[in-house]
């Protein structure tokens, strides 16, 4: 700190000074925003998948903002005479001819387009993979239910934005998407082809579902989307973060990095990789080619027809659902919408209802703000491997011609192991996590117990070969470690011993975050002597040695 | 810089403005985070000792990263305007094929090395800190549920709602008028009669457009006729309703529920009939040409993927397969219909040459399945 000097009067001089002053007198600021400033958020790489999804949000607003300028959602037939020679001449609606003119025509429309698509695949997956991080470690728990509710709605609609989105180009790919919806929708009970005629205007494809889905796409899913993602934002900063338990991180507390200036250069910084991890994406690497598909043609399809990543597992589950067709009194009941309307709204119930189910099961009513390690609830986490291992069997359904073709298995083989595979892997899936969760469990009781592995090994005088362990912590008579198991990390290697010293171990993805703690200590020791007068100057010497 | 614990809870008085003016600047942020109930536990500059060689190095590490990204910045503006991005047929020079990959490229960059810059700005060089914040979950006091319980009471108390019914009654279905009104508005507006429009394609007989008999000819995509000849044994075609006039926006070719596969038998193979579709072929007793809707009767893809020698239809969206030979029915997959067959018959043409017509309509409906389809 370089200037102490202070201000002796109330008048703002300098020109921030008046800037503030202003803008106090009007909104009075300065209390609020301290305290907003002021915030604590914790460290932890895993809560950083719900900010990859916001960011992946905030690009897809920029780039999708900058399409809308060229594209045309029209279907009206228009012969194409763009730069693409091989299209030259083939009549389309102006969507595909205007998609393609964003390819081709506009300068540097291209990466544009590519950066979109790309970050709304990161969108949904970053949003998947935060929904794992806040199940397995128990998250959604009470008070925090609502923001569970509000993020599976966000997934929902995430779901409809992106299949609207991949539609609008009106090419041979997509509209045998859209096709299949039709169909999905024909298939509902009683109301079907009401359903499907009020949607597409008629019979499909009819003149206006381009349009529709273009405003739903840029205007309706992306409000709803903005209103929701600012609530889940509102409940995070209203109930405070979750974290780990650890030295300072209670019930009652909330321990990390305060927003100005840390955390929000580095959350700041974290948008920017993200953008930038999505633009080479969209210039390295090709998405949606849909100039090698042509316009839609209802006679025409090309094989290995693939949704993007975030439908397939409705598509795997249209096509290993059997031919169970139910027809009643002159009346069709089609097999198809088992798979695709009963299934997904099942899965979307169950996990709608998953934290109150627990809080049920668990006669659980107390608000929690600490998160559990996944092996420390072994039949949450064995539930939610097994509905992993339920959806990834479904996803990988939905490629299976490509995975037949790729590895020259029968692809009605691969039919039938994904209709086995969906009864049978996710039991087994349930019972192995059990018994890992159990068995990682054991290991920290061991250590806490005995100590950690030294890979010393011993003679006793009787002949006996023992290895030398490390306690961790006190022991008692019997060189037991008396250390009770609180669902913190263990160290488990000699050089983690001391990583869960008071607060300066937070745990990376690669390596703690934090300084090794054999400097740390050393650092501490000085800056302690530091305090006493008469030091200042050697251990200002010694602590720029360490540091250097 | 000092480390200070300022971990106590205990609450001290507030500090005046007069003595907020005596505190240097980090005692006064200090003072405001404990106001704002954060503890500052640990604080340290990460080079307590200013000016030292690996401050300087970490300093012009930052430096660089924002350097690079500003360079890279710039060579995207030289890149957009410089490097040649239109397309070009192959044999032509393709150096177009490098715009993009090097605007994402120099993006890349210039976005990766600005955030990696602040990222590490803040690792590297802005005060190690450690701040616990009180939580304050709890839910509110009992005093202040008690006394926003009776504001709430005596208002609805103030609006006399329960005591006057009729009033609630009527708010009630006004309520429900608004909230139906748009919905009837919106949903009337949008719907459409399905009516028997999925009964029926463009095959259907229509004596004004053909007369006599009012049969309706197959034709490839440019409306061309097709006739026995141009078909190979074992082969298929695509056909469609020969009917150019505009329905809804759509003429034979392009509407949807019209695409036709025209197959040859190869000789010596059989038909075995469905119920119902015997002698729809051609010729109809040992008929040697099949005409079957093309559109899957699971989700509505197109069943375009023939295998010869099996006889096979393969829908490549859920891979349905169809055995042509037992009349298109369903042998595998989630598709539980035939494809439904077209009566084929032929006729002689202007030029004098024999062509396929569609004796009827395909008589059940075509495509996925919905609840009226008996």
């Amino acid at each position: 700190m370089t200037s102490t000097q202070t201000r002796r009067t109330n008048e703002p001089r300098t020109p921030q000074g008046k800037v503030g002053a202003f803008m106090d007198e009007r909104l009075k600021l300065a209390g609020p925003m301290r305290k907003q400033l002021n915030k604590v958020f914790p460290d932890h790489w895993s809560f950083m998948m719900g900010e990859i999804a916001l960011y992946s949000f905030v690009i897809l607003l920029l780039t999708g903002t900058y399409l809308t300028f060229f594209f045309d959602p029209s279907m009206t037939e228009t012969v194409y005479h763009g730069r693409y020679v091989p299209m030259q001449g083939i009549t389309m609606s102006k969507a595909y001819s205007s998609t393609l003119d964003i390819s081709f025509d506009v300068r540097g429309g291209l990466i544009i387009r590519q950066i979109h698509h790309w970050s709304a695949l990161l969108f949904m997956a970053a949003m998947l993979v935060h929904m794992f991080r806040v199940f397995f470690t128990g998250a959604f728990r009470k008070p925090r239910e609502l923001n569970w509710l509000i993020g599976l709605g966000l997934i929902t609609l995430g779901l409809v934005e992106g299949f609207a989105g991949y539609s609008l180009p009106d090419d041979l790919l997509s509209g045998t998407g859209l096709r299949i919806a039709d169909a999905i929708m024909l298939s509902i009970p009683v109301i079907g082809t009401w359903v499907s005629f009020l949607v597409f205007g008629g019979a499909f494809p009819g003149e206006v579902i381009i349009g529709r889905l273009y405003i739903a796409h840029v205007l309706l899913v992306p409000a709803l989307l903005a209103g929701l993602i600012g609530a889940h934002l509102a409940l995070v900063v209203r109930q405070k973060h979750t974290q780990f338990p650890g030295h300072g991180r209670t019930e009652d507390t909330v321990s990390g990095e305060r927003v100005f200036p840390v955390y929000a250069a580095k959350a700041g910084g974290f948008f920017f990789i993200v953008f930038g991890v999505c633009a080479a994406l969209g210039g390295l690497a090709q998405i949606n080619p849909v100039w090698l598909f042509g316009p839609y043609m209802p006679s025409q399809v090309s094989s290995g027809s693939q949704p993007d990543w975030y439908i397939m597992f409705l598509d795997g589950s249209t096509r290993l659902f059997p031919a169970w067709e139910i027809r009643v009194f002159h009346h069709t009941i089609p097999a198809l919408f088992w798979p695709t309307v009963v299934l997904p709204g099942i899965l979307f119930t169950l996990a709608g209802a998953y934290p109150f189910i627990e809080a049920k099961m668990t006669k659980d009513r107390a608000s929690h703000h600490l998160l559990q390690r996944p092996r420390d609830v072994p039949v949450r986490t064995s539930l939610g491997t097994m509905a992993i291992t339920f959806y990834v069997v479904l996803l990988l359904s939905g490629g299976n011609d490509i995975i037949a073709k790729a590895f020259d298995i029968s692809l009605n083989a691969m039919t039938w192991a994904g209709r086995i595979a969906l009864l049978i892997l996710p039991p087994i899936a349930y019972l192995a996590t059990y018994r890992i969760c159990l068995g990682l469990q054991r290991h920290d009781r061991e250590v806490l117990e005995h100590g950690v592995e030294t890979g010393i090994i011993k003679v006793l005088p009787t002949g006996e070969f023992i290895e030398v362990h490390q306690p961790i912590g006190p022991v008692d008579e019997h060189g037991h470690g008396q250390l009770a198991y609180s669902g913190s990390p263990v160290p488990k290697r000699m050089n983690q011993l001391g990583a869960s010293t008071p607060l300066r171990h937070i745990r990376g993805f690669f390596y703690p975050v934090k300084e090794k703690p054999e400097i740390q200590a050393a650092l501490d020791e000085l800056e302690a002597k530091a305090l006493e007068p008469g030091h200042d100057a050697e251990a200002a010497e010694s602590r720029k040695q360490l540091t250097d | 810089m000092t480390e200070l614990k300022h971990g106590e809870h205990g609450e001290t008085e507030p500090l005046t403005a007069d003595e907020i003016r005596q505190l240097s600047p980090e005692e006064a942020m200090l003072a405001g985070s404990e106001a704002d109930g954060v503890h500052i536990v640990h604080r340290r500059d990460r080079f307590p000792v200013r000016g030292t060689k690996a401050e300087k190095r970490a300093e012009r590490g930052v430096a660089a990263c924002f350097a690079i990204s500003a360079l890279a910045g710039f060579g995207f503006i030289v890149a957009f305007i410089a490097l040649p991005y239109k397309w070009h047929l192959p044999g032509t020079p393709q150096n177009f094929r490098f715009y993009t990959p090097a605007l994402g490229g120099l993006l890349a960059v210039m976005l990766l090395f600005i955030g990696i810059g602040m990222v590490l700005w803040a690792k590297w060089l802005m005060p190690e800190e450690e701040a616990v914040q009180d939580r304050h979950d709890e839910p509110s006091t009992e005093e202040d549920k008690l006394l926003t319980e009776a504001t709430l009471l005596v208002g609805l108390e103030d609006t006399g709602l329960p005591r006057r019914s009729l009033i609630l009654r009527t708010l009630g279905l006004a309520g429900g008028a608004l909230a139906t009104v748009p919905l009837v508005a919106i949903v009337g507006a949008m719907i459409k009669k399905p009516g028997t429009q999925l009964l029926h394609t463009m095959f259907e007989p229509n004596k004004t457009l053909f007369p006599p008999n009012g049969h309706v000819p197959l034709v490839f995509e440019n409306f061309r006729r097709v006739g026995p000849d141009d078909i190979e044994p074992g082969g298929l075609v695509t056909v469609f309703p020969g009917v150019r006039e505009k329905v809804n926006g759509y003429d034979g070719v392009t509407s949807a529920s019209s695409p036709t596969l025209l197959i040859r038998l190869r000789p010596g193979q059989k038909v075995k009939a469905r119920k119902g579709q015997a002698g729809f072929g051609y010729p109809s007793d040992n008929p040697e040409f099949l005409a079957f809707s093309k559109i899957c009767t699971h989700a509505g893809c197109p069943a375009s993927l023939y295998e010869q020698q099996t006889s096979r239809l393969l829908c490549p969206c859920h891979q349905s397969q169809f055995e042509v030979l037992s009349d298109a029915k369903p042998v595998f997959g989630p598709a539980s219909r035939s494809l439904p067959k077209l009566p084929l018959g032929v006729e002689v043409g202007e030029d004098g040459r024999q062509y396929f017509v569609a004796l009827s309509d395909y008589k059940e409906a075509i495509g996925p399945a919905f609840w009226e389809r008996p």
